[in-house]
């Protein structure tokens, strides 16, 4: 390609994207979203916050672990690698519900 | 020391609560008697999106009270001079009501352990906990105030009773304090102490907030009482009752409800809110 | 009889070891399980924290396998600030590390989108340019470069992490389809979505943050992806506003 083509193609792709592209959240929008996510779920992405509490919860001991039930995620079919090599492993949750 | 004009700290004697992300449009709605909001200082230290944006919103309609977690003002090492910048930063935009941090450790080397942990009352921890509150409140430039913690158990190297000690590093330092008294219940139930014992040898002159939070029930070894400072449920009554006794001798403080674990709904911490408010309504300013 | 912080934490994250000497309880006996607190909370805090950190890796093996994962790389990884927001920056690798995982090779990679998507969560505001701001003369825009929104990240993947994602977090998805998907995360206002980016946008943007021009990008990202879909790429980047300055020279 010569510049000018590329130019041209660049330019194409751009007059593309700004056609395809809608723009502005209303403020409205804006005021409701500072509380919750905008499809109303859980904050997922907010991770893990601080915590100044203590837990009754007895959970100190693990450090082995083996894995449980890992025969149980076969629901779909395997992806392959770009390198075309077959992996086994389902992508099916165990659980759909996300941990509080 | 601190001068004076550096003691900045100025929330309402009125209750407030821990604030949670997930009570946001509620409070903005009916916050009932909450009249300030507290929020830990390391959750507000990210570079912006919504967290920063909540906080601004409630700042321009509550007192805010910044309360660190992750200062590790106990710690043997020296502080982590970012956290101290990053600390300094927050508060210097928000301008919060108040600022307090904890009596423990939680950091060790270059690991942060996630967790309040416990110091002796030594002649050595109070010099270095004394300089490391100097150098937190020149470095933020105003008056922190320090946090009684929950006790699980003792240290057979301390020297010092639990208020003697704060009160000697109030003085020395010039902060304020901050009195837990579900922490007194709890650590009084665990180590066999009198609360009222302890809170008549506290020096309430010097407090600048009070919280309350619920606790959990576990026992020792010995099948003793082991009480755990969940954050998790409703205040008991023994704490209610010892919040009273603490009042009649303090007069009003800026109450808060602490609640991290297993949130309730809004309507739930509010009512904790109003028992709070109530307390502090029965006592004269 | 003094009790370190050293001897504190050796006995904190390991419970085969005795509780430090010098730990009372009431009776000034051994503290016995009342050190055990400690134990808990550490351990239990950080676990919830993993939880939280990485939900759809959790959702992926189940919790009881992500309780016990957690248990070992809190020990192996305790945080490094406390900044809890940002825990986990060691499990992709950790995970890849994990001998019993091997057969779930995509879980690093969905590691890593879990991470991205925090950091765009927490990453500083800014305000995109106008779309119109990129029609300007053609021959000024290709010498022109471009900076993006913190917010904005790019997961580059052999597996299909989005549609993972998706799969594990919004009921109906359909199943992952064996694919490479290349994720880019914008977030428009507060809220990070990943998006799949056609073949050749990973490498332009990766092009562009790396300096290049809009031109030099474009030749980068057709070289290694013929069939490179500007316009495509171009219009996730505007609708997400991840572009704030344009900058054309002279």
């Amino acid at each position: 390609m010569s510049n000018t083509v590329k130019t041209l193609a660049v330019a194409g792709a751009v007059a593309a994207a700004l056609t395809a592209t809608t723009t502005t959240v209303s403020a409205q929008a804006k005021e409701k979203c500072y509380g919750v996510s905008l499809a109303g779920e859980n904050d997922c992405a907010a991770g893990p916050g601080t915590t100044c509490a203590g837990t009754s919860t007895v959970d100190y001991q693990g450090n082995a672990w083996t894995l449980v039930d890992a025969g149980t995620c076969e629901t779909m079919d395997l992806p392959t690698k770009a390198d075309g090599s077959a992996r086994k492993g389902s992508l099916e949750a165990q659980e759909r519900d996300l941990p509080a | 020391m601190l001068d004076d004009t550096r003691k900045s700290n100025h929330l309402p004697l009125t209750a407030g609560v821990g604030y949670k992300p997930q009570h946001f449009s509620d409070i903005l709605e009916n916050a009932g008697p909450v009249g300030w909001l507290e929020i830990h200082a390391e959750n507000y230290m990210g570079d912006g999106g919504r967290p920063l944006a909540q906080l601004r919103h409630m700042a321009e309609r509550f007192p805010i009270s910044v309360h660190g977690v992750g200062l590790s003002i106990g710690g043997e090492g020296p502080l982590d001079a970012d956290h101290l910048d990053r600390l300094k930063q927050l508060i210097g935009w928000l301008n919060p009501a108040s600022f307090s941090e904890h009596l423990a450790w939680s950091t060790h080397g270059a690991e942060f352990l996630n967790d309040l942990l416990p110091l002796p009352y030594t002649d050595a921890s109070l010099a270095r906990i004394c300089d490391h509150i100097d150098q937190v409140q020149t470095h933020v430039g105003r008056q922190m105030l320090l946090e009684n913690p929950s006790s699980y158990l003792a240290f057979a190297e301390s020297t010092w009773s639990e208020p003697g000690f704060l009160h000697e590093v109030a003085q020395r330092t010039g902060c304020g304090l901050l009195l837990d008294v579900n922490n007194v219940f709890v650590s009084a139930t665990n180590l066999e102490f009198s609360p009222q014992g302890y809170i008549d040898a506290y020096p309430l002159d010097l407090v600048g907030e009070i919280h309350l939070g619920g606790h959990d029930e576990d026992e020792d070894d010995h099948g003793k009482p082991l009480l755990i400072d969940s954050h998790g449920r409703e205040v008991v009554d023994p704490v209610w009752s010892l919040l009273d006794y603490v009042l009649e001798r303090s007069g009003p403080k800026p109450l808060l409800i602490e609640w991290d674990t297993d949130v309730p709904d809004w309507p739930i911490l509010r009512a904790e809110a109003e028992r709070g408010q109530a307390a502090l309504e029965r006592v004269p300013a | 009889m003094t009790v370190t912080q050293d001897q504190f934490r050796a006995a904190l994250l390991d419970s085969a070891q005795a509780v430090p000497e010098g730990l009372l309880d009431a009776n000034h006996g051994p503290a016995g399980r009342r050190f055990n607190v400690y134990r808990n909370n550490v351990a239990v805090s950080l676990t919830e924290a993993m939880h939280q950190a990485f939900p759809v890796v959790t959702k992926l093996l189940g919790a009881q396998n992500m309780d016990g994962l957690a248990g070992i790389f809190l020990r192996q990884h305790p945080p490094s600030s406390p900044l809890m927001m940002h825990y986990g920056e060691a499990f992709p690798e950790f995970l890849t590390g994990m001998q019993q995982l091997s057969h779930l090779g995509y879980l690093p990679d969905v590691a890593r989108l879990e991470l991205a998507l925090r950091r765009s969560y927490h990453a500083a505001d800014s305000t995109p340019i106008s779309p119109e701001a990129l029609a300007i003369d053609p021959e000024m825009l290709m010498e022109a470069t471009i900076e993006f929104a913190p917010a904005m990240q790019l997961v580059r993947s052999e597996w299909p992490i989005a549609s993972i994602w998706t799969f594990n977090t919004q009921d109906g998805s359909p199943k992952p389809q064996a694919v490479t998907e290349d994720v880019l995360i914008t977030r428009v206002e507060f809220d990070p979505e990943p998006h799949v980016l056609p073949s050749g946008g990973a490498e332009w943007i990766d092009a562009l943050m790396a300096g290049k021009t809009i031109g030099e990008a474009h030749e980068i990202a057709e070289g290694l992806s013929p069939g490179f879909d500007l316009g495509a790429t171009l219009a996730l980047l505007l609708q997400g506003g991840a572009i704030i300055t344009l900058t054309t020279k002279g």
